[in-house]
């Protein structure tokens, strides 16, 4: 079972792509989270990942913080391991942290199912959002809802979510 | 013509897939039967040389193919688009341009 809307998030200290370790508590100060649990692989993921990219930089200076957190098993999908995954974010240009859960009990923990997949959290820790980030991966002309971007703007505003929860779309979390 | 449409369910949208193929079939008179095969699993993959889904193989070959070194597993392939575009599906002028090949040949 996924993390419930209302629910805390789960505490997590994992390695990222950038030599350190970060943990939920760094990014306290901050008036959102989104957890987006993500690959190097996976043609979803591939697909939106500068959608993800272009909310990070036009909601960082609004205080909102993407982590991207990669679960997938490396021993049967090579390229989702920490190398590969240094050498997908330098490439890409991923302008968030991006770590790896290699137990997978963050992942596990969260109910976390598919790639990509976002928690979106309150300054509080309350879970607020959880699903795609929009409804076309195919085409970023085409997307009539940014659910995503919708859910940060109403909780930056203090007003409700009007789409707490829509299926994620994307290649299933690979496990061990 | 053979037409083989191969995918691994976990992947959803393969149903997309299968319908872009048949909607280009039919925008080019193509009233040929498409063979559709589920993999499910990972020996299944390696004996077919599944490479990813959804794959289309029109008379054996696949219609985008793939790097001689792509391993064979059950994942989702990732389709690289004219436009620069990543796709879990192929786009229609591959589809396309693939029938419109084997068609001559």
């Amino acid at each position: 079972m996924a993390l419930a809307i209302g629910d805390n998030a789960i505490p997590f200290d994992l390695p990222g792509v950038d030599g350190k370790n970060h943990t939920f508590v760094d990014y306290s100060d901050k008036e959102a989270v989104a957890v987006v649990f993500t690959c190097n692989h996976c043609p979803y993921v591939l697909a939106w990942e500068d959608r993800l990219i272009a909310v990070q930089n036009d909601y960082a200076d609004k205080g909102v913080q993407l982590i991207g957190i990669g679960a997938n098993d490396a021993v049967k999908y090579p390229a989702d391991d920490m190398d590969s995954s240094k050498k997908h974010a330098a490439e890409k240009g991923i302008n968030f942290p991006y770590l790896r859960d290699e137990t997978q009990e963050i992942a596990t923990s969260y109910g976390a199912e598919r790639t990509p997949e976002i928690f979106l959290f309150d300054k509080t820790g309350k879970l607020r959002y959880h699903g795609a980030v929009d409804d076309n991966y195919e085409n970023p002309d085409a997307v009539s809802v940014t659910y995503f971007r919708d859910a940060l703007d109403a909780l930056l505003a203090n007003s409700d979510i009007s789409t707490t929860q829509t299926a994620p779309v994307g290649c299933t979390i690979k496990w061990k | 013509m053979d037409i083989h449409f191969l995918y691994f369910e976990d992947c959803p949208s393969h149903d997309v897939a299968l319908a872009r193929l048949r909607e280009v079939m039919a925008e080019e008179g193509i009233a040929a039967e498409i063979r559709i095969t589920k993999v499910e699993t990972e020996e299944e993959a390696e004996n077919r040389g599944f490479v990813g889904s959804p794959t289309i193989l029109v008379n054996g070959k696949d219609i985008v193919p793939p790097p001689p070194d792509t391993p064979a597993m059950l994942t989702c392939r990732v389709y690289h688009w004219a436009d620069g575009r990543f796709s879990p599906l192929p786009s229609p002028d591959m589809i396309r341009n693939a029938l419109a090949q084997k068609t001559t040949e």
